[in-house]
């Protein structure tokens, strides 16, 4: 039975070649509706792709298994106005946390504000200067590429050092070691004690024209104590991330007095919301580009669909001829099939072989590489297409008559 | 000598809008193995209804078909299928050849169809073109070859699964008479070396070459006879 299936599937190769070759202008133009297809299908498929990437590179610099307590959430239901009369987060609730909380590996005060930062005849507009305390480093899972962070000497003195990004260090320091060297933040100077790795962009904002000086200095210089921060804490381990989060909003509620049956009046945010987030748009699109796309390809479909319709006519006289000879249904429908399936393979493969260097310039506006299961999707896809497409003529071919199949001129 | 083909009160009936047309109207026929039998008949007569129902095309209204004992009157088209591809050869009028394949491809084709693995099925084929006297045109296309050549690929085809009948629809009836000549000495060799014949003509002269003229009108059976005087070519191997 196998070696009969392999028998047909061998014949039918071979006529679907004879065939394709007999009739060159026909296949190239059926071809084409599915070429067409495929095309547009897998650059779709190629720039959600960039899309996904351009998302999870920048989701990747937010830790995993850090929780962010802040004033407001970073996605969610409620209205506005039930937001925007929340008090602060204070120093005070981060000390509550470190003193309680037994699943928080860090415990480490956010804040920051824009200023301008000189050095000698340079400035730098609107840099971002982070307060925050030593810890902030092994939060956030980076690391030095000179020098040291804060030391929790100079964050709990509120000394005037700080430790600055590597865009900052290139375009202040390109051809010095910025260790040791004095930048003016605002109007009090501060000394370099080390510089950041480089981090790349999070949402279209780079991470690398931050400042970080310590939090009590900051809030000396910058902004009053009394002012809000955020609270980053990193989890002990990324299996405890709910339990640690169930913990501090436990923590939080008691040190800001919150009755059992009320409302919490702040967030505790993690990446999750966010890929939620982005996950349900990125869904979206995803699903309205591959439909509009594959729009085209089922139009080649309809193609195929029509050309194989003639075919079997065409050949009513061939397919009269093999049933004489003794071809069941099978071998016929199986005939068929296979030239359809075969035309949209090589349609298909044309396809990608156009949309790939295609990919490279999408890969120039957006990175991005066309996924290996895009590829195999896409023929996939095309020998489906043809299997479909070809399955109603095929189907007529092997129900015909021999009797009158044979009398067909 | 064992029956081949059993025919008992063959009908076949076509209903065209509100007529019914009776294209056989009760033939019995028994054709025994190694014989070579001619249906004759003039156009519209059920010969070709006839050709159709005895190679399996077709299937009867009424009546009973015993083929080797088995009763094929009431089988499936896949059954009939399968009958035609082990028991059938055909040979066509208009030769009825693949034109995009070489004459190899064309006699393996019932065996492409019968599950005969690849290699068996070059060599049979190879073997059948050798007894038509075409070993020398294998790879050639219908299209390159002559009428009386095509016709001789259709023969190979014909013998090459080895079957019970051969069933020749007016063989020579697109070819002249000497090419026809070859091909009809073609079947008495194909006959003396024990092969079931039965040709359908509406040539007299091409029917004396069998040993038996069944003729057949309106739809019956007018006259079955055996031939007096056979008419006899030799077969001359082509030379191709």
């Amino acid at each position: 039975m196998l070696t009969l299936l392999l028998t047909d599937v061998k014949e039918g190769l071979i006529i679907a070649f004879q065939a394709i070759r007999a009739n060159k202008m026909r296949s190239v133009l059926t071809t084409l509706g599915i070429v067409i297809g495929i095309v547009s299908v897998t650059l779709m498929g190629t720039a959600i792709e960039g899309l996904n990437r351009a998302f999870n590179s920048s989701i990747a610099k937010i830790g995993a298994d850090v929780l962010y307590v802040q004033k407001f959430p970073w996605a969610g239901q409620e209205e506005w106005w039930e937001l925007r009369n929340r008090r602060d987060i204070k120093m005070e609730h981060a000390r509550a946390i470190e003193r309680s909380a037994t699943l928080a590996a860090t415990v480490t005060p956010v804040t920051g504000t824009l200023v301008n930062v000189k050095y000698g005849a340079k400035v730098i507009e609107a840099a971002i200067v982070v307060g925050t305390d030593e810890e902030f480093i092994e939060t956030v899972g980076t690391d030095v590429a000179l020098g040291r962070f804060l030391s929790a000497l100079e964050v709990s003195g509120g000394r005037p050092v700080c430790v600055i990004g590597s865009d900052i260090a290139e375009n202040m320091f390109p051809s010095e070691n910025p260790i040791g060297k004095i930048l003016k933040l605002s109007s009090q100077t501060y000394r370099v004690v080390g510089v950041m790795q480089k981090q790349g962009s999070m949402f279209g904002q780079t991470m690398d024209t931050r400042i970080y000086v310590p939090i009590y200095r900051y809030f000396k210089e910058f902004r009053s104590f009394r002012s809000g921060v955020d609270i980053w804490v990193k989890a002990v381990s990324l299996e405890e991330l709910e339990n640690a989060k169930e913990e501090l909003r436990g923590i939080m509620r008691k040190a800001r007095r919150i009755s059992p049956g009320g409302k919490d009046d702040f967030a505790i945010n993690q990446q999750e919301l966010i890929i939620q987030t982005f996950n349900t748009i990125g869904g979206v699109i995803a699903a309205v580009g591959l439909f509009i796309t594959g729009l085209s390809l089922f139009v080649g479909g309809i193609g195929i669909m029509n050309i194989m319709f003639v075919s079997v006519t065409e050949r009513t006289k061939e397919i009269g001829i093999r049933k004489a000879i003794g071809a069941p249904k099978r071998s016929i429908l199986l005939q068929f099939l296979i030239e359809a399936a075969t035309i949209c393979l090589i349609g298909g493969i044309i396809g990608l072989v156009i949309a790939f260097p295609l990919s490279l310039i999408i890969d120039q506006v957006l990175p991005t590489a066309m996924p290996l299961s895009v590829v195999f999707i896409a023929l996939l896809v095309s020998v489906l297409v043809g299997v479909i497409s070809g399955f109603l003529p095929a189907y007529r071919a092997s129900r015909l008559d021999p009797v009158d199949a044979l009398r067909y001129e | 000598m064992s029956t081949v083909i059993h025919l008992q009160n063959i009908k076949k009936l076509y209903v065209m809008g509100d007529t019914e047309v009776h294209a056989l109207d009760g033939v019995t026929v028994e054709i025994k193995k190694n014989e070579y039998v001619a249906i004759m008949g003039p156009s519209g007569s059920g010969k070709s209804t006839l050709m159709n129902i005895i190679g399996c095309l077709d299937t009867p209204t009424s009546g009973l078909y015993l083929f080797n004992n088995v009763n094929v009157s009431e089988m499936n088209d896949n059954q009939l299928a399968r009958i035609r591809n082990k028991e059938i050869g055909f040979v066509f009028q208009t030769f009825n050849l693949l034109a995009r394949s070489d004459s190899l491809h064309n006699v393996e084709l019932p065996l492409i169809y019968g599950g005969v693995s690849s290699g068996d099925r070059k060599r049979l084929a190879r073997e059948a073109l050798q007894k038509v006297g075409l070993g020398e045109r294998m790879h050639h296309k219908p299209n390159e070859l002559s009428g009386g050549q095509r016709q001789r690929v259709a023969v190979a085809r014909a013998l090459v699964n080895n079957p019970s009948i051969i069933l020749a629809d007016e063989p020579t009836g697109n070819l002249d008479t000497k090419t026809g000549d070859e091909i009809m000495g073609l079947f008495e060799k194909l006959h003396e070396d024990g092969n079931t014949i039965i040709l359908v003509t509406h040539e007299e002269y091409i029917a004396e070459h069998a040993h038996r003229i069944i003729r057949v009108r309106d739809g019956k059976v007018e006259n079955d006879e055996r031939v007096a005087r056979r008419k006899k070519v030799t077969y001359q191997p082509a030379h191709a």
